[in-house]
């Protein structure tokens, strides 16, 4: 489809972009968050409602550059769920100032159309810039604390390692132009079903761009990054990067390596259950000895892509329902615990685990909301964490990957003594002498309400999902690829 | 369509949990009156079943199914039933449920958030015994394990911390293995089902090494919550550092879980396997009862000796198991049940000794039958229950496990019987430490038992004596469904 004509099938993109220099704008006469907040999330809103229209579209837009297919509609329905979520988080946490708040919420709209045109591109190009534009904006926002030194050392760290990674991939991109002359990933796929193809060497670039992917997702060896970047980040923005680029990491990962690239999967399956049984261990091991809350979920974000990645190396239709609706469970899941991080941390003005004791005391609700989100994660049934772990397990042992699935079962073992360690503090422990007897008097009221309004919705969808993921697994095994 | 008794059953509890949740926590009155009313209604609605329940009949009764997640390549159901296995472990769920409920009333600190986990955890209870769909089972199987985290962790003794983390981890570990076994079975099984009763039938098409290789999943998962020695190291701290209505649950419906699971899905479902491993059985079996014991005689502490009375009478469930004949099979069913109502017993009147002294080491007691001759009258009654004297009930089930075990392993029943005498042993020598012996002055203050402790005693010593002197009470529910299930593994009709 030529530019002109797809303009109208882009809509929901050109709305995004135009509320987020709206935003900026504003920002410049009204600084109150308050005010922008609500703005954003009316934004996202107008983006939603254009979506039907845009989907009706029947061929690729911009010349081949962009498709909108069912798959990328769940993507960037994940993008909202995400981006309406760390809106409302970040309009109840302390430590920004209200100065900025055109320019960051700016940025989070910038960085939302990004991984949008991320989620629908089908051009090895598109993809790069896309993703380079999600990075640039992650980096400005995990170092968005100017005066913290901690959150400007993570931005540099993310960033020094973003370059890399990205540089290592887009060198690939260019082994790839050079094997097949173009970079359409759907004319590459004709290519490749025609056979007729170096396999060696096509798998060797396609490896160079897992490296970039991979940074994204936060797989080992490329997760140094992690721990830095998620502790000296501004808390919202945690919750933001754990979630928003990694669902995308993987969206890219599924449709470049499960469809287009299919053909060569016996050549890469097996290293990649490698990578992802050592990416889950070893999240998990670091995790347990984690003194700061943000630093602790940091390596269990990275455990927990480990186990997405076992429905990608299982590579079957179960294996991609598995890993979309567990990305789905993640992003609630994360959301919430670091959205109750920020607010525990406005009252404590600590992120260490510690300090948690007895929180269940002086905040029950809080702490519970927690506890509920972390034993999500760890998997405990009925929540949405448990089912999608169960759909990746399921869909390894369908297609007899039994050490994949012993691997990943015993780490969720493993994982459970962290995330209950918190809940022992918060629970289990009597507050300690010197903490504030109650969290009350935290950054304004009706902040902590959009916060718990974050925190009621993700804790509804994980419920939901949870008891009757039928719902969202009818909607997952229709955006199929 | 007709009243849906197995799910009200399920629900109530967590229904009154719910109403908890909603109330404020000053009003404890409330509180109590409603978790004693949802575990009370619970156990009404538990005698409805028993007495509506026809036992001629060995297919499966009450039944319930609808689909539950049908979407994509998953097909659960929400099916529910009970049948002669399952109704004896149902009816014992909400007896102690609403018995140890009431047993809690001696708990002061932060009474909202206890009986809201308490709810929830018989919830978890009595589903997995009326779970028919492994989705289903696996689900409550794990919702228990997180109310018995915090009821540990937060109300227990000393060191209940770490009671409550190794509980949590090592059934967990067990369980996520039981996961990948169904998993298989779902996969391997055409068309695809989680239903046990389909699996019944088709799970014998596998081969053999399959079965096995699944029957060791879930072998973790039931031996680590059976307990079978040696993964019965939990089985003690958690024990000790629970408050007494917990004990009550762990000892009197949590260990039945995995010897539940046995007869509802390794048997029936494995049964290549099953007969592969049961000389096995009956070694560990073997371990068990005569392994407990003795570590049960070595005890000072009363609980903890009667923790592992636990581990040693639970060996009789292994040993009838791995007997394979209907006589065995009858035997282990019962001794679970009976276990429950005796060692259920045991830990309220353990718990009623230490309310009042503070203290379980048994060495500092002495003479206390003078004191207390009611509470000496019930603690010996139970205490001979447990050891296993004839006309009452743990009589009864061990003996039919031993029968059993000796019709297909002479030597190791031989050994076995062993056990009950140091059983005998370590009980008397109980008594003669805590009830005979000169009187200790130190406890001149200490008051008989009271009314209350007595009325969640009585019903339980009613059971004891009348399944003692007339088993068939139990066998009725039981036997038509054994022999079905004996019948279909292949078993002696002995």
């Amino acid at each position: 489809m030529s530019v002109l004509l797809s303009v109208k099938y882009f809509l929901p993109e050109i709305a995004l972009t135009g509320f987020a220099v709206a935003v900026l704008l504003l920002g410049l006469f009204i600084k109150k968050r308050m005010v922008l907040g609500p703005f954003c999330l009316l934004g996202i809103l107008c983006a939603v409602l254009l979506m039907p229209q845009s989907y009706k579209a029947t061929s690729p837009l911009f010349s081949g550059m962009l498709i909108n297919d069912s798959f990328s509609e769940f993507f960037k329905e994940i993008v909202f769920l995400v981006a309406g979520l760390v809106i409302l988080v970040s309009m109840g946490y302390r430590v920004f100032s209200d100065e900025d708040a055109g320019e960051y919420y700016f940025l989070l709209l910038a960085v939302s159309v990004a991984m949008m045109i991320a989620a629908s591109s089908n051009n090895l190009m598109m993809i790069y810039i896309a993703l380079e534009a999600v990075s640039l904006i992650s980096y400005i926002l995990v170092g968005f604390l100017k005066r913290d030194r901690h959150s400007s050392e993570a931005g540099l760290k993310y960033f020094l390692f973003g370059a890399l990674a990205t540089g290592v991939m887009l060198y690939g991109i260019s082994f790839i132009y050079g094997l097949f002359g173009t970079t359409d990933l759907a004319v590459i796929s004709q290519l490749l079903a025609a056979g007729n193809v170096n396999i060696f060497a096509s798998t060797i670039s396609l490896l160079l761009i897992l490296a970039g992917l991979s940074f994204k997702c936060a797989l080992v060896p490329f997760h140094m990054w992690v721990p830095d970047a998620y502790q000296g980040a501004p808390t919202p923005i945690t919750a933001f990067i754990s979630a928003g680029p990694k669902a995308i990491g993987f969206a890219i990962l599924i449709r470049v390596f499960l469809k287009n690239f299919f053909p060569l999967f016996p050549a890469w399956s097996e290293l990649v259950s490698v990578i992802a049984i050592i990416t889950m261990t070893a999240g998990n091991i670091l995790a347990i000895n984690q003194e700061d809350i943000k630093r602790m979920l940091a390596y269990s974000s990275i455990a927990q892509a480990g186990y997405i990645l076992i429905g990608f190396v299982v590579g079957t239709a179960l294996g991609i329902q598995g890993m979309m609706f567990y990305i789905l469970a993640y992003v609630l899941m994360n959301i919430g615990a670091f959205g109750c991080v920020v607010l525990i941390s406005n009252g404590l003005k600590s992120d260490r685990i510690e300090e948690y004791s007895g929180l269940s005391k002086r905040e029950p609700v809080l702490a519970f909301l927690l506890a509920v989100f972390l034993l999500s994660l760890a998997g405990i049934p009925p929540l949405a964490g448990f089912f999608g772990k169960f759909l990746v397990f399921a869909a390894a042992i369908q297609s007899r990957y039994y050490i994949l699935a012993i691997a990943a079962v015993a780490n969720s073992v493993l994982a459970v003594y962290y995330y209950v360690k918190v809940i022992k503090f918060m629970y289990l422990d009597e507050p300690r002498a010197g903490t504030p007897v109650s969290a009350r008097p935290v950054f304004g009221a009706t902040g902590s309400m959009a916060v718990k309004l974050a925190l009621i919705i993700a804790l509804a969808g994980i419920l939901v999902a949870g008891l009757f993921p039928g719902l969202f697994i009818g909607w997952i095994s229709a955006s199929l690829l | 369509m007709p009243f849906p008794l197995l799910t009200s059953i399920i629900f109530l509890p967590l229904l009154g949990g719910l109403l908890i949740l909603f109330t404020p926590k000053e009003r404890t009155g409330t509180i109590k009156a409603i978790a004693t009313a949802a575990t009370g209604l619970a156990l009404l609605l538990a005698v409805a079943l028993v007495l509506k329940f026809d036992c001629g009949n060995t297919a499966m009764q009450f039944s319930e199914k609808m689909p539950w997640i049908n979407a994509g390549q998953m097909n659960v159901n929400y099916h529910l039933g009970v049948d002669g296995i399952s109704i004896g472990l149902v009816f014992l769920s909400a007896l102690l449920g609403f018995f140890a409920c009431i047993g809690s009333y001696g708990i002061k600190e932060r009474q909202k958030e206890y009986y809201f986990l308490y709810l929830l955890l018989n919830t978890g209870l009595l589903g997995t015994f009326l779970a028919l769909d492994l989705f289903l089972f696996y689900v409550f199987w794990e919702i228990v394990l997180v109310p018995m985290y915090f009821l540990i962790g937060i109300w227990g003794g000393p060191r209940k911390e770490y009671a409550a983390i190794k509980f949590f981890i090592y059934t967990l570990a067990g369980s996520v293995f039981m996961l990948l076994s169904i998993l298989a079975l779902y996969f391997t099984s055409n068309p695809h089902t989680f239903s046990m009763l389909e699996l019944a039938n088709s799970g014998s098409t596998l081969a053999r090494g399959f079965q096995i290789a699944l029957f060791v999943g879930f072998y973790l998962a039931f031996a680590i919550k059976v307990p079978v020695f040696p993964f019965h190291t939990w089985l003690p701290d958690a024990h000790v550092e629970a408050p007494t209505p917990i004990s009550v649950l762990l000892a009197g419906v949590l260990l039945k879980m995995g010897g539940y699971g046995f007869f509802r899905i390794s048997f029936p479902i494995l049964k290549d396997a099953a007969i592969y491993f049961a000389l096995p059985f009956a070694i560990l079996g073997l371990i068990n009862i005569v392994y407990g014991a003795f570590v049960a005689m070595a005890q000072t502490d009363f609980k903890k000796m009667v923790a592992y009375s636990s581990v040693s009478h639970m060996g009789f469930v292994m040993l009838g198991l791995a007997s394979m004949t209907v006589t065995g099979f009858n035997g282990a069913l019962m001794q679970m049940f009976n276990h429950g109502v005796i060692t259920g017993g045991m830990f309220l009147l353990v718990g009623v000794l230490y309310d009042r002294a503070h203290t379980r080491d048994l060495d500092k007691f002495g003479g206390l039958g003078v004191k207390m001759p009611v509470y000496a009258g019930i603690l010996t009654v139970f205490t001979l229950a447990s050891l296993g004297l004839p006309g009452l009930s743990g009589f009864v089930s061990e003996f039919m496990s031993l029968m059993g075990g000796f019709a297909a392993f002479r030597l190791i029943t031989i050994i076995s019987v062993l056990g009950m005498v140091i059983t005998a042993g370590y009980f008397l020598y109980m008594i003669q430490r805590v009830l005979l012996g000169p009187f200790n002055q130190k406890w001149s203050n200490i008051t008989d038992i009271s009314r209350r402790e007595v009325f969640t005693l009585a019903p339980l010593m009613t059971l004891m004596i009348a399944i003692g002197v007339y088993p068939l009470l139990i066998l009725n529910f039981q036997s038509p469904a054994i022999i079905n299930l004996i019948q279909h593994i292949g078993g002696k009709l002995f």
